[in-house]
């Protein structure tokens, strides 16, 4: 089962519908699913799941961002997690990454910096974020665009980072991380 | 949160509108009237329907003509954006798009830049389901242009029912059309729909159709008790 991370401001919202429902259209064919809002996630959720995806949200919305507390469960799971946009900023938060503002909204060329299992080649991706992260010595970068970087991985860690949004565009990345996790099964 | 919806009268904009209300508040509508019938951002056949749709919702309309020329039409969007924000005091702004990159990242781009929330509560859902997300809700949404093979005059006026919507996605298997319209092959205007207080009457209408490509145009219209 794959735990989807709400991770706009409020529970209910109206991000919801664009932040959320998107993933659940590209996994619910793969493996089942449930979502929780960021401030309800429990330790039984994170022990009943086989990964956890962390939605993306509003460019306005920067909640996640200020509740680091919020996630010191990230740096205590050993499932795997991807976090698109807001939840690749707020993985490199609580990881103690430096946030830079950088605004790109639109098509985004990424170049593919080190062979990975998530993309051979360099591609164009959907942006919509006013942050990016600095690079840091626990993380590997995996692909980058001219301004910022585009995917992490953490070097100990199954927890990766998507700053592009691969429900919209890409979403093969999206379901090569979903598939990787029911093979393991 | 006082929201303004991208209002082009067809089934996504009704709908997001709907979405909006049951989460934040609709302060006001926001048209294009776009001169342009090719516009990449403006859903254009009976657009002045929109002025009795937004009295039957009871709303403002902050209503724009635009030449509809490619990058001019931004300006012409933006312009009528900040006037609602400043006129409504919206602190966003809520559009149909389902899956147009193109139109979806300039709204982003105009709202960002007036410092404005953008929802998109359509974006990338499955285009069948919405289709019958609009039928659950009783929309009375009809075909008011089409724009591509194998559509034709045959499918102008038409109401967005069941049996249409197997239609629409039988023409997805066999040619690859997108089943709600999203690629620019047909348009629709609703007529009725739960938050519409009256709904619309059509007294008169005039069908203009070359092959793959015609319109449905309202030519008079009033609002009745539903």
């Amino acid at each position: 089962m794959i735990l989807i991370v709400d991770m706009n401001c409020k529970k209910d919202s109206l991000g919801y519908f664009e932040f959320v429902v998107p993933i659940i259209e590209v996994i619910k064919n793969l493996s089942t699913w449930s979502v929780k809002h960021f401030l309800e996630v429990k330790k039984e959720d994170l022990a009943r799941c086989d990964a956890v995806v962390l939605s993306g949200t509003p460019l306005k919305d920067t909640a996640t961002l200020k509740q680091p507390e919020r996630f010191q469960w990230l740096t205590e799971t050993d499932k795997p997690v991807v976090g698109i946009c807001a939840g690749m900023e707020t993985i490199g938060m609580v990881f103690g990454m430096h946030l830079r503002p950088y605004l790109e909204i639109g098509m985004t060329p990424v170049k593919v910096v080190k062979e990975n299992p998530f993309v051979t080649g360099d591609f164009r991706a959907y942006s919509l974020h006013s942050v990016c992260v600095e690079p840091m010595v626990d993380f590997e970068v995996w692909a980058e665009s001219p301004n910022c970087i585009q995917i992490i991985k953490h070097k100990r860690k199954e927890i990766y980072g998507l700053l592009f949004h691969p429900e919209v565009r890409n979403q093969e990345i999206l379901r090569r991380f979903i598939q990787e996790q029911e093979t393991k099964k | 949160m006082r929201l303004g919806i991208l209002f082009s009268g067809g089934k996504d904009s009704t709908l997001a509108l709907h979405y909006a209300e049951e989460k934040e508040q609709v302060a006001c509508l926001i048209t294009l009237l776009s001169k342009n019938k090719e516009s990449y951002m403006f859903h254009t056949p009976n657009i002045d329907i929109t002025t009795l749709q937004a009295e039957s919702l009871c709303l403002p309309q902050i209503a724009k003509t635009t030449a509809g020329e490619k990058e001019k039409e931004l300006q012409d969007l933006e312009d009528a954006i900040a006037e609602a924000a400043s006129k409504f005091k919206i602190e966003g702004v809520v559009t149909g798009a389902v899956e147009s990159v193109y139109q979806a990242e300039r709204v982003q781009r105009i709202c960002s830049k007036l410092n404005l929330w953008c929802f998109n509560p359509l974006w990338k859902h499955d285009q069948k389901t919405l289709l019958e997300e609009i039928l659950k809700r009783r929309f009375k949404a009809v075909i008011s242009g089409v724009f591509a093979y194998p559509l034709d005059e045959k499918w102008l006026g038409k109401q967005i029912d069941a049996p249409l919507i197997s239609k629409l996605v039988e023409l997805q298997q066999k040619y690859g059309i997108s089943p709600s319209g999203e690629g620019g092959e047909f348009e629709t205007t609703v007529l009725d729909a739960p938050r519409f207080r009256k709904k619309i009457e059509v007294l008169d209408y005039a069908v203009e159709a070359k092959g793959n490509s015609g319109v449905f145009k309202i030519t008079s219209a009033r609002l009745v008790e539903k």
